[in-house]
Protein backbone atom coordinates (compact mmCIF):
# COMPACT_ATOMS: atom_id res chain seq x y z
CA UNK A 1 0.00 0.00 0.00
CA UNK A 2 1.05 3.60 -1.02
CA UNK A 3 -0.11 6.29 0.77
CA UNK A 4 0.63 10.24 -0.62
CA UNK A 5 -0.49 13.03 1.60
CA UNK A 6 -0.73 16.54 0.84
CA UNK A 7 1.71 15.95 -1.90
CA UNK A 8 2.77 19.25 -3.53
CA UNK A 9 5.33 19.39 -6.24
CA UNK A 10 6.68 22.98 -7.93
CA UNK A 11 9.05 23.21 -10.98
CA UNK A 12 10.01 27.00 -10.40
CA UNK A 13 7.15 29.05 -10.55
CA UNK A 14 5.04 26.18 -11.73
CA UNK A 15 3.10 24.82 -9.24
CA UNK A 16 2.46 20.97 -10.87
CA UNK A 17 1.22 18.92 -7.94
CA UNK A 18 -1.58 20.58 -5.46
CA UNK A 19 -2.02 18.65 -2.93
CA UNK A 20 -2.28 15.40 -3.89
CA UNK A 21 -3.98 12.64 -1.87
CA UNK A 22 -4.29 9.32 -2.38
CA UNK A 23 -4.49 5.44 -1.48
CA UNK A 24 -3.02 2.74 -3.34
CA UNK A 25 -4.38 -0.49 -2.66
CA UNK A 26 -1.84 -3.55 -2.31
CA UNK A 27 -2.56 -6.68 -4.68
CA UNK A 28 -4.44 -3.65 -7.32
CA UNK A 29 -4.17 -2.22 -10.44
CA UNK A 30 -4.81 1.65 -9.31
CA UNK A 31 -4.96 3.61 -12.44
CA UNK A 32 -3.98 7.51 -12.16
CA UNK A 33 -5.42 9.11 -15.45
CA UNK A 34 -6.07 12.33 -16.33
CA UNK A 35 -5.06 14.96 -19.38
CA UNK A 36 -1.84 15.48 -21.11
CA UNK A 37 0.33 17.95 -18.75
CA UNK A 38 -1.96 16.86 -15.30
CA UNK A 39 1.29 16.06 -13.98
CA UNK A 40 0.83 12.10 -13.71
CA UNK A 41 4.26 11.46 -14.46
CA UNK A 42 5.34 14.14 -11.94
CA UNK A 43 3.08 12.21 -9.49
CA UNK A 44 4.95 8.67 -10.24
CA UNK A 45 8.20 10.32 -10.14
CA UNK A 46 8.09 11.90 -6.82
CA UNK A 47 6.46 8.22 -5.86
CA UNK A 48 9.85 6.62 -7.56
CA UNK A 49 12.10 9.10 -5.07
CA UNK A 50 13.10 10.80 -8.55
CA UNK A 51 11.49 14.36 -7.34
CA UNK A 52 11.62 15.22 -3.87
CA UNK A 53 8.06 17.00 -2.92
CA UNK A 54 8.16 20.40 -1.30
CA UNK A 55 5.62 19.22 0.55
CA UNK A 56 3.78 16.50 1.90
CA UNK A 57 4.29 12.58 2.52
CA UNK A 58 4.69 9.69 1.13
CA UNK A 59 4.17 6.40 2.89
CA UNK A 60 5.21 2.82 1.41
CA UNK A 61 3.09 0.14 3.89
CA UNK A 62 3.74 2.92 6.95
CA UNK A 63 6.98 3.81 6.37
CA UNK A 64 7.53 7.27 5.51
CA UNK A 65 10.02 7.96 2.20
CA UNK A 66 11.20 11.21 4.02
CA UNK A 67 11.95 9.50 7.14
CA UNK A 68 14.23 7.27 5.76
CA UNK A 69 17.97 6.92 5.60
CA UNK A 70 20.07 6.99 2.68
CA UNK A 71 20.72 3.20 3.14
CA UNK A 72 17.13 2.36 3.65
CA UNK A 73 16.04 4.70 0.93
CA UNK A 74 18.06 2.12 -1.66
CA UNK A 75 16.72 -0.73 0.04
CA UNK A 76 13.08 0.22 -0.57
CA UNK A 77 14.32 1.37 -4.26
CA UNK A 78 15.12 -2.37 -4.71
CA UNK A 79 11.40 -3.51 -3.93
CA UNK A 80 10.47 -1.21 -6.93
CA UNK A 81 9.85 -1.94 -10.64
CA UNK A 82 9.65 0.65 -13.11
CA UNK A 83 8.07 0.42 -16.32
CA UNK A 84 9.23 3.05 -18.51
CA UNK A 85 6.42 4.90 -21.39
CA UNK A 86 9.57 3.60 -24.09
CA UNK A 87 10.52 0.18 -22.53
CA UNK A 88 14.18 2.43 -21.31
CA UNK A 89 15.72 -1.23 -22.03
CA UNK A 90 19.38 -0.64 -22.28
CA UNK A 91 20.26 -1.18 -25.77
CA UNK A 92 23.83 -2.88 -25.65
CA UNK A 93 22.57 -5.43 -23.80
CA UNK A 94 20.67 -9.06 -24.73
CA UNK A 95 17.10 -9.44 -23.82
CA UNK A 96 18.58 -11.86 -21.61
CA UNK A 97 21.15 -9.46 -20.17
CA UNK A 98 18.43 -7.06 -19.57
CA UNK A 99 16.29 -8.64 -17.16
CA UNK A 100 19.31 -10.56 -15.29
CA UNK A 101 20.73 -6.84 -14.79
CA UNK A 102 18.89 -5.60 -11.27
CA UNK A 103 19.63 -9.23 -10.56
CA UNK A 104 23.37 -9.05 -11.21
CA UNK A 105 23.52 -5.58 -9.63
CA UNK A 106 21.70 -6.57 -6.04
CA UNK A 107 21.97 -9.79 -5.37
CA UNK A 108 25.07 -12.36 -4.50
CA UNK A 109 23.61 -15.59 -6.16
CA UNK A 110 25.58 -17.78 -8.48
CA UNK A 111 24.91 -17.57 -12.84
CA UNK A 112 23.50 -20.18 -12.64
CA UNK A 113 20.31 -19.43 -10.09
CA UNK A 114 20.14 -15.86 -12.36
CA UNK A 115 20.04 -17.70 -15.37
CA UNK A 116 17.31 -19.88 -14.15
CA UNK A 117 15.21 -17.29 -12.38
CA UNK A 118 15.35 -14.97 -15.75
CA UNK A 119 14.20 -18.11 -17.96
CA UNK A 120 11.44 -18.24 -15.19
CA UNK A 121 10.51 -14.62 -15.77
CA UNK A 122 10.70 -14.59 -19.57
CA UNK A 123 8.39 -17.76 -19.57
CA UNK A 124 6.01 -15.51 -17.51
CA UNK A 125 5.91 -12.92 -20.21
CA UNK A 126 6.25 -15.67 -23.01
CA UNK A 127 9.59 -14.62 -24.46
CA UNK A 128 11.43 -17.47 -24.05
CA UNK A 129 13.01 -17.75 -27.52
CA UNK A 130 14.24 -13.86 -27.54
CA UNK A 131 16.67 -14.16 -25.16
CA UNK A 132 19.25 -13.75 -27.00
CA UNK A 133 17.99 -10.78 -29.36
CA UNK A 134 18.97 -7.49 -28.72
CA UNK A 135 16.16 -4.60 -27.94
CA UNK A 136 16.45 -2.87 -31.50
CA UNK A 137 15.52 -6.66 -33.19
CA UNK A 138 11.87 -7.19 -31.27
CA UNK A 139 8.99 -5.42 -31.69
CA UNK A 140 7.53 -2.52 -29.78
CA UNK A 141 5.13 -5.28 -28.17
CA UNK A 142 7.67 -7.50 -26.83
CA UNK A 143 10.33 -4.70 -25.96
CA UNK A 144 7.40 -3.79 -22.94
CA UNK A 145 7.62 -7.19 -21.88
CA UNK A 146 10.84 -7.73 -21.46
CA UNK A 147 10.65 -4.83 -19.85
CA UNK A 148 8.04 -6.17 -17.58
CA UNK A 149 9.93 -9.20 -17.06
CA UNK A 150 12.75 -6.82 -16.28
CA UNK A 151 10.64 -4.79 -13.59
CA UNK A 152 9.11 -7.81 -11.79
CA UNK A 153 12.59 -9.95 -12.04
CA UNK A 154 13.66 -9.27 -8.32
CA UNK A 155 10.19 -9.71 -6.82
CA UNK A 156 9.10 -6.08 -6.25
CA UNK A 157 6.27 -4.79 -3.54
CA UNK A 158 5.38 -1.91 -6.06
CA UNK A 159 5.06 -1.93 -9.62
CA UNK A 160 5.03 1.50 -11.55
CA UNK A 161 3.91 1.52 -14.86
CA UNK A 162 4.03 4.95 -17.09
CA UNK A 163 1.49 4.36 -20.40
CA UNK A 164 2.59 0.84 -20.46
CA UNK A 165 0.82 0.51 -24.15
CA UNK A 166 0.87 3.64 -25.60
CA UNK A 167 2.10 3.05 -29.27
CA UNK A 168 0.42 -0.59 -29.14
CA UNK A 169 -2.34 -2.06 -31.34
CA UNK A 170 -5.48 -2.46 -29.35
CA UNK A 171 -4.89 -6.61 -29.14
CA UNK A 172 -1.15 -6.24 -28.11
CA UNK A 173 -2.09 -3.12 -25.25
CA UNK A 174 -4.58 -5.57 -23.67
CA UNK A 175 -2.72 -8.98 -23.32
CA UNK A 176 0.16 -6.16 -21.59
CA UNK A 177 -2.55 -4.74 -19.44
CA UNK A 178 -3.75 -8.24 -18.39
CA UNK A 179 -0.07 -9.14 -18.30
CA UNK A 180 0.45 -6.80 -15.48
CA UNK A 181 -3.23 -7.38 -13.66
CA UNK A 182 -2.42 -10.65 -13.37
CA UNK A 183 1.25 -10.71 -12.06
CA UNK A 184 0.28 -7.69 -9.59
CA UNK A 185 -2.58 -10.61 -7.88
CA UNK A 186 -0.15 -13.39 -8.58
CA UNK A 187 3.08 -11.42 -6.65
CA UNK A 188 0.58 -9.15 -4.67
CA UNK A 189 2.15 -6.02 -5.93
CA UNK A 190 1.35 -2.40 -5.10
CA UNK A 191 0.58 -1.46 -9.01
CA UNK A 192 0.54 2.09 -10.05
CA UNK A 193 -0.40 2.01 -13.73
CA UNK A 194 -0.64 5.79 -15.81
CA UNK A 195 -3.07 5.58 -18.48
CA UNK A 196 -4.26 7.24 -21.26
CA UNK A 197 -6.09 4.04 -22.42
CA UNK A 198 -9.96 3.44 -21.86
CA UNK A 199 -9.81 0.15 -22.46
CA UNK A 200 -7.25 -0.25 -19.85
CA UNK A 201 -9.48 1.41 -17.49
CA UNK A 202 -12.17 -0.93 -18.58
CA UNK A 203 -10.30 -3.76 -18.16
CA UNK A 204 -7.93 -2.90 -15.11
CA UNK A 205 -9.65 -0.16 -13.62
CA UNK A 206 -9.54 -1.53 -9.57
CA UNK A 207 -8.83 1.82 -8.32
CA UNK A 208 -8.90 5.01 -10.04
CA UNK A 209 -7.15 8.74 -9.85
CA UNK A 210 -8.59 11.48 -11.36
CA UNK A 211 -5.85 14.06 -11.77
CA UNK A 212 -7.05 17.48 -13.32
CA UNK A 213 -4.64 20.30 -13.01
CA UNK A 214 -2.44 18.79 -10.48
CA UNK A 215 -5.32 18.13 -8.17
CA UNK A 216 -7.17 14.55 -7.53
CA UNK A 217 -10.30 15.43 -9.19
CA UNK A 218 -12.05 12.29 -8.92
CA UNK A 219 -11.42 8.51 -7.12
CA UNK A 220 -13.12 5.59 -7.49
CA UNK A 221 -12.91 2.01 -9.52
CA UNK A 222 -14.45 1.13 -13.40
CA UNK A 223 -17.44 0.56 -12.19
CA UNK A 224 -17.92 3.69 -10.98
CA UNK A 225 -16.52 5.85 -13.61
CA UNK A 226 -19.03 4.76 -15.71
CA UNK A 227 -22.16 5.79 -13.93
CA UNK A 228 -20.81 9.19 -12.41
CA UNK A 229 -22.36 12.43 -13.32
CA UNK A 230 -19.13 14.34 -12.50
CA UNK A 231 -18.42 16.49 -15.48
CA UNK A 232 -14.93 16.80 -15.46
CA UNK A 233 -14.93 12.96 -15.44
CA UNK A 234 -17.62 12.87 -17.96
CA UNK A 235 -15.86 15.31 -20.46
CA UNK A 236 -12.19 12.99 -20.41
CA UNK A 237 -13.80 9.95 -20.08
CA UNK A 238 -16.65 10.78 -22.86
CA UNK A 239 -14.35 12.68 -24.99
CA UNK A 240 -14.33 9.85 -27.77
CA UNK A 241 -17.04 9.08 -30.00
CA UNK A 242 -17.09 5.33 -28.98
CA UNK A 243 -17.39 6.27 -25.66
CA UNK A 244 -19.94 8.68 -25.88
CA UNK A 245 -22.27 6.05 -28.19
CA UNK A 246 -21.44 3.62 -25.32
CA UNK A 247 -22.77 5.50 -22.43
CA UNK A 248 -25.83 6.54 -24.92
CA UNK A 249 -26.18 2.74 -25.17
CA UNK A 250 -25.83 2.49 -21.64
CA UNK A 251 -28.59 5.10 -20.68
CA UNK A 252 -31.11 3.76 -22.99
CA UNK A 253 -30.72 0.65 -21.21
CA UNK A 254 -29.22 -1.08 -24.04
CA UNK B 1 26.84 33.52 -15.57
CA UNK B 2 25.62 30.01 -17.76
CA UNK B 3 29.58 28.91 -18.40
CA UNK B 4 29.74 29.25 -14.46
CA UNK B 5 27.09 27.28 -13.84
CA UNK B 6 28.13 24.63 -16.27
CA UNK B 7 31.48 24.45 -14.59
CA UNK B 8 29.91 23.74 -11.05
CA UNK B 9 27.37 21.33 -12.34
CA UNK B 10 31.08 19.59 -13.67
CA UNK B 11 32.20 19.46 -10.61
CA UNK B 12 29.09 17.76 -8.95
CA UNK B 13 29.38 15.62 -11.50
CA UNK B 14 32.77 14.61 -10.84
CA UNK B 15 31.73 14.18 -7.04
CA UNK B 16 28.52 11.88 -8.04
CA UNK B 17 31.33 9.66 -9.90
CA UNK B 18 32.94 8.89 -7.34
CA UNK B 19 29.88 8.54 -5.27
CA UNK B 20 28.56 5.19 -3.89
CA UNK B 21 30.47 2.37 -6.23
CA UNK B 22 28.71 0.04 -8.57
CA UNK B 23 29.35 -3.71 -8.22
CA UNK B 24 33.14 -4.88 -8.47
CA UNK B 25 32.19 -7.66 -10.72
CA UNK B 26 30.05 -5.47 -12.83
CA UNK B 27 32.55 -2.61 -12.76
CA UNK B 28 35.16 -4.79 -13.78
CA UNK B 29 33.39 -5.83 -17.17
CA UNK B 30 32.64 -2.08 -18.15
CA UNK B 31 35.81 -1.22 -17.77
CA UNK B 32 37.29 -3.97 -19.82
CA UNK B 33 34.70 -2.90 -22.60
CA UNK B 34 35.27 0.77 -22.58
CA UNK B 35 39.34 0.18 -23.24
CA UNK B 36 38.20 -2.15 -26.32
CA UNK B 37 35.39 0.89 -27.46
CA UNK B 38 37.75 3.34 -26.62
CA UNK B 39 41.09 2.76 -26.63
CA UNK B 40 41.74 -0.70 -28.97
CA UNK B 41 39.18 0.81 -31.17
CA UNK B 42 40.97 3.59 -31.97
CA UNK B 43 44.10 1.59 -32.63
CA UNK B 44 44.09 2.24 -36.44
CA UNK B 45 42.86 5.43 -37.18
CA UNK B 46 45.37 6.25 -34.23
CA UNK B 47 47.81 4.20 -36.19
CA UNK B 48 47.72 5.61 -39.25
CA UNK B 49 47.53 9.66 -38.59
CA UNK B 50 50.75 9.19 -36.67
CA UNK B 51 52.75 7.20 -39.25
CA UNK B 52 51.61 9.94 -42.11
CA UNK B 53 52.03 13.04 -40.08
CA UNK B 54 55.24 12.29 -38.67
CA UNK B 55 56.42 11.33 -42.19
CA UNK B 56 55.06 14.51 -43.16
CA UNK B 57 56.74 16.66 -40.94
CA UNK B 58 60.10 15.31 -41.84
CA UNK B 59 59.33 15.62 -45.31
CA UNK B 60 58.64 19.12 -44.95
CA UNK B 61 61.87 19.67 -42.80
CA UNK B 62 63.62 17.86 -45.55
CA UNK B 63 62.16 20.02 -48.24
CA UNK B 64 62.75 23.44 -46.67
CA UNK B 65 66.23 22.74 -45.50
CA UNK B 66 68.04 24.65 -47.76
CA UNK B 67 71.12 25.77 -46.05
CA UNK B 68 73.90 23.85 -46.12
CA UNK B 69 75.07 25.23 -43.17
CA UNK B 70 72.05 24.00 -40.97
CA UNK B 71 72.72 20.27 -40.38
CA UNK B 72 70.73 17.47 -41.71
CA UNK B 73 69.99 15.92 -38.69
CA UNK B 74 67.77 18.40 -37.66
CA UNK B 75 65.66 16.90 -39.29
CA UNK B 76 65.10 13.80 -37.38
CA UNK B 77 65.78 16.56 -34.70
CA UNK B 78 62.64 18.34 -35.40
CA UNK B 79 60.50 15.25 -36.54
CA UNK B 80 60.98 14.12 -33.15
CA UNK B 81 60.45 17.11 -30.87
CA UNK B 82 57.31 18.19 -32.39
CA UNK B 83 55.89 14.21 -32.43
CA UNK B 84 56.34 13.81 -28.57
CA UNK B 85 56.27 17.19 -27.75
CA UNK B 86 52.56 18.30 -29.40
CA UNK B 87 51.44 16.11 -32.19
CA UNK B 88 51.21 12.89 -30.30
CA UNK B 89 49.58 14.05 -27.38
CA UNK B 90 47.76 17.38 -28.60
CA UNK B 91 46.94 16.98 -31.90
CA UNK B 92 45.79 13.04 -31.26
CA UNK B 93 43.67 14.08 -28.38
CA UNK B 94 41.46 16.56 -30.79
CA UNK B 95 41.52 13.69 -32.93
CA UNK B 96 39.99 11.96 -29.95
CA UNK B 97 37.63 14.34 -28.80
CA UNK B 98 36.07 14.16 -32.39
CA UNK B 99 36.10 10.28 -32.49
CA UNK B 100 36.11 9.11 -28.99
CA UNK B 101 34.08 12.12 -27.61
CA UNK B 102 31.11 12.21 -29.93
CA UNK B 103 30.73 8.54 -28.73
CA UNK B 104 30.81 9.09 -25.61
CA UNK B 105 28.35 12.12 -25.83
CA UNK B 106 25.60 10.44 -27.73
CA UNK B 107 25.62 7.07 -25.90
CA UNK B 108 25.57 8.21 -22.76
CA UNK B 109 23.08 11.52 -24.47
CA UNK B 110 21.14 8.40 -26.20
CA UNK B 111 20.42 6.49 -22.98
CA UNK B 112 19.61 9.35 -21.06
CA UNK B 113 16.63 10.31 -23.89
CA UNK B 114 15.35 7.08 -23.65
CA UNK B 115 15.07 6.96 -20.09
CA UNK B 116 17.71 4.29 -19.98
CA UNK B 117 19.39 6.47 -17.06
CA UNK B 118 16.52 6.95 -14.70
CA UNK B 119 15.98 2.90 -15.49
CA UNK B 120 19.61 2.82 -14.06
CA UNK B 121 18.78 5.14 -10.96
CA UNK B 122 15.23 4.01 -10.14
CA UNK B 123 16.91 0.25 -9.50
CA UNK B 124 19.02 2.35 -7.14
CA UNK B 125 22.70 2.77 -8.89
CA UNK B 126 24.20 5.50 -9.28
CA UNK B 127 24.17 6.01 -12.57
CA UNK B 128 26.96 8.70 -13.13
CA UNK B 129 29.35 5.94 -11.32
CA UNK B 130 28.07 3.58 -13.32
CA UNK B 131 28.56 5.32 -16.77
CA UNK B 132 31.72 7.38 -16.36
CA UNK B 133 34.05 5.68 -13.67
CA UNK B 134 34.85 3.34 -16.19
CA UNK B 135 35.87 5.50 -18.79
CA UNK B 136 37.94 7.33 -16.53
CA UNK B 137 39.41 4.47 -15.44
CA UNK B 138 39.91 3.12 -19.30
CA UNK B 139 41.63 6.17 -19.88
CA UNK B 140 43.92 5.49 -17.78
CA UNK B 141 44.98 3.49 -20.44
CA UNK B 142 45.54 6.43 -23.04
CA UNK B 143 48.74 7.36 -22.28
CA UNK B 144 49.96 4.01 -24.21
CA UNK B 145 48.19 4.98 -27.05
CA UNK B 146 49.88 7.97 -27.30
CA UNK B 147 53.23 5.91 -26.73
CA UNK B 148 52.50 4.18 -29.55
CA UNK B 149 51.65 6.92 -31.84
CA UNK B 150 54.90 8.72 -30.79
CA UNK B 151 56.92 5.44 -31.67
CA UNK B 152 55.04 5.30 -35.02
CA UNK B 153 55.29 8.53 -35.64
CA UNK B 154 58.81 8.81 -35.32
CA UNK B 155 58.75 5.40 -37.92
CA UNK B 156 56.75 7.74 -40.20
CA UNK B 157 59.39 9.90 -40.10
CA UNK B 158 62.33 7.65 -40.51
CA UNK B 159 59.90 6.24 -43.69
CA UNK B 160 60.20 9.63 -44.90
CA UNK B 161 63.57 11.02 -44.86
CA UNK B 162 65.95 7.74 -44.69
CA UNK B 163 63.53 5.74 -47.54
CA UNK B 164 63.08 9.19 -49.35
CA UNK B 165 66.72 9.36 -49.86
CA UNK B 166 66.81 12.81 -48.06
CA UNK B 167 69.41 12.03 -45.40
CA UNK B 168 71.42 9.15 -44.21
CA UNK B 169 70.10 6.31 -42.01
CA UNK B 170 72.97 6.87 -39.28
CA UNK B 171 72.62 10.48 -39.51
CA UNK B 172 69.10 10.06 -38.98
CA UNK B 173 69.57 8.19 -35.89
CA UNK B 174 72.09 10.56 -34.51
CA UNK B 175 69.45 13.70 -35.15
CA UNK B 176 67.36 11.11 -33.27
CA UNK B 177 69.22 11.30 -29.94
CA UNK B 178 70.56 14.91 -30.00
CA UNK B 179 69.97 17.27 -27.20
CA UNK B 180 67.26 14.15 -26.03
CA UNK B 181 65.83 15.66 -22.63
CA UNK B 182 64.06 13.14 -20.28
CA UNK B 183 61.65 16.34 -18.83
CA UNK B 184 60.27 16.21 -22.19
CA UNK B 185 59.03 13.05 -22.07
CA UNK B 186 57.38 13.16 -18.65
CA UNK B 187 56.23 16.93 -19.74
CA UNK B 188 54.38 15.02 -22.80
CA UNK B 189 53.10 12.44 -20.63
CA UNK B 190 51.86 14.57 -17.63
CA UNK B 191 49.75 16.62 -20.30
CA UNK B 192 48.08 13.22 -22.34
CA UNK B 193 47.30 12.15 -18.79
CA UNK B 194 45.19 15.56 -18.54
CA UNK B 195 43.94 15.06 -21.50
CA UNK B 196 42.78 11.67 -21.04
CA UNK B 197 40.84 12.97 -18.01
CA UNK B 198 39.42 15.58 -20.07
CA UNK B 199 38.07 12.92 -22.59
CA UNK B 200 36.58 10.75 -20.08
CA UNK B 201 34.80 13.34 -18.53
CA UNK B 202 33.59 16.34 -20.84
CA UNK B 203 31.47 14.40 -23.12
CA UNK B 204 30.39 12.52 -20.23
CA UNK B 205 29.25 15.58 -19.18
CA UNK B 206 27.42 16.55 -22.17
CA UNK B 207 25.82 13.82 -22.77
CA UNK B 208 24.93 12.95 -19.21
CA UNK B 209 22.85 16.58 -18.79
CA UNK B 210 21.38 16.83 -22.01
CA UNK B 211 17.43 17.73 -22.29
CA UNK B 212 15.20 16.81 -25.37
CA UNK B 213 14.82 14.26 -27.73
CA UNK B 214 17.39 12.24 -30.02
CA UNK B 215 17.54 15.24 -32.51
CA UNK B 216 19.59 17.19 -29.63
CA UNK B 217 21.72 14.05 -28.64
CA UNK B 218 23.68 14.98 -32.41
CA UNK B 219 23.53 18.63 -31.56
CA UNK B 220 25.18 17.62 -27.79
CA UNK B 221 27.56 15.77 -29.85
CA UNK B 222 28.87 18.88 -31.95
CA UNK B 223 28.84 20.94 -28.70
CA UNK B 224 30.60 18.81 -26.89
CA UNK B 225 33.40 18.38 -29.52
CA UNK B 226 33.72 21.91 -29.50
CA UNK B 227 33.84 21.95 -25.79
CA UNK B 228 36.60 19.10 -25.33
CA UNK B 229 38.78 20.61 -28.23
CA UNK B 230 38.43 23.58 -26.65
CA UNK B 231 39.43 22.54 -22.81
CA UNK B 232 42.20 20.55 -23.93
CA UNK B 233 43.95 23.45 -26.14
CA UNK B 234 43.60 25.69 -23.59
CA UNK B 235 45.10 23.29 -20.76
CA UNK B 236 48.02 22.36 -23.49
CA UNK B 237 48.76 26.16 -23.44
CA UNK B 238 48.52 26.76 -19.31
CA UNK B 239 50.61 23.64 -19.10
CA UNK B 240 53.08 24.42 -21.52
CA UNK B 241 53.80 27.92 -19.54
CA UNK B 242 53.86 26.13 -15.90
CA UNK B 243 56.32 23.36 -17.29
CA UNK B 244 58.40 24.70 -19.90
CA UNK B 245 59.23 27.95 -19.89
N1 LIG C 1 11.69 17.88 -14.85
C1 LIG C 1 10.78 18.83 -15.05
N2 LIG C 1 11.14 20.13 -14.98
C2 LIG C 1 10.24 21.11 -15.19
N3 LIG C 1 8.94 20.90 -15.46
C3 LIG C 1 8.51 19.64 -15.54
C4 LIG C 1 9.41 18.53 -15.35
N4 LIG C 1 8.71 17.40 -15.48
C5 LIG C 1 7.45 17.76 -15.77
N5 LIG C 1 7.31 19.11 -15.78
C6 LIG C 1 6.09 19.84 -16.05
O1 LIG C 1 5.06 19.30 -15.25
C7 LIG C 1 3.82 19.30 -15.97
C8 LIG C 1 3.20 17.94 -15.86
O2 LIG C 1 4.00 17.00 -16.55
P1 LIG C 1 3.75 15.46 -16.54
O3 LIG C 1 4.88 14.85 -17.29
O4 LIG C 1 3.50 14.99 -15.16
O5 LIG C 1 2.43 15.34 -17.39
P2 LIG C 1 1.60 14.02 -17.67
O6 LIG C 1 0.33 14.16 -16.95
O7 LIG C 1 2.43 12.84 -17.40
O8 LIG C 1 1.36 14.20 -19.22
P3 LIG C 1 1.43 13.08 -20.36
O9 LIG C 1 0.14 12.39 -20.32
O10 LIG C 1 1.58 13.88 -21.62
O11 LIG C 1 2.61 12.19 -20.10
C9 LIG C 1 4.16 19.72 -17.39
O12 LIG C 1 3.71 21.04 -17.55
C10 LIG C 1 5.64 19.65 -17.47
O13 LIG C 1 6.12 20.68 -18.29
MG1 LIG D 1 3.51 11.37 -18.60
Amino acid sequence: MIEVKNLHKSFGDEHILKGIDFVFDTGKTNLVIGQSGSGKSVLMKCMLGLFTPEKGTIEYDGKAYSDLTDEQKRDLRQEMGMLFQGGALFDSMTVEQNVMFPLRMFTKKKKGELKKRVDEVLERVNLVDSGKKFPAEISGGMQKRVAIARAIVNRPKYLFCDEPNSGLDPHTATVIDNLIHELTVEYDITTVVITHDMNSLLEIGENIAFLKDGVLAWKGDKSQIFKTEDETVTDFVYSSDLFKKVREAQQQGL
Amino acid sequence: MRYLQSIGEYFLMLKGVFGRMTKRTVLKELIFKEIDEIIIGSLGIVAFLSFFIGGVVALQTALNLNNPLIPRTLIAFAARQSIILEFSPTFISIIMAGKVGSFITSSIGSMRVTEQIDALEVMGINALNYLVFPKIIAMLTYPFLIAISMFLGVMGAYSAAVMGGFVPADVFMQGLQEEFDAYHLFYAFFKTFLFAMILATVPSYHGFYMKGGSLEVGKASTTSFVWTSVVIIVTNYVVTQLLLS
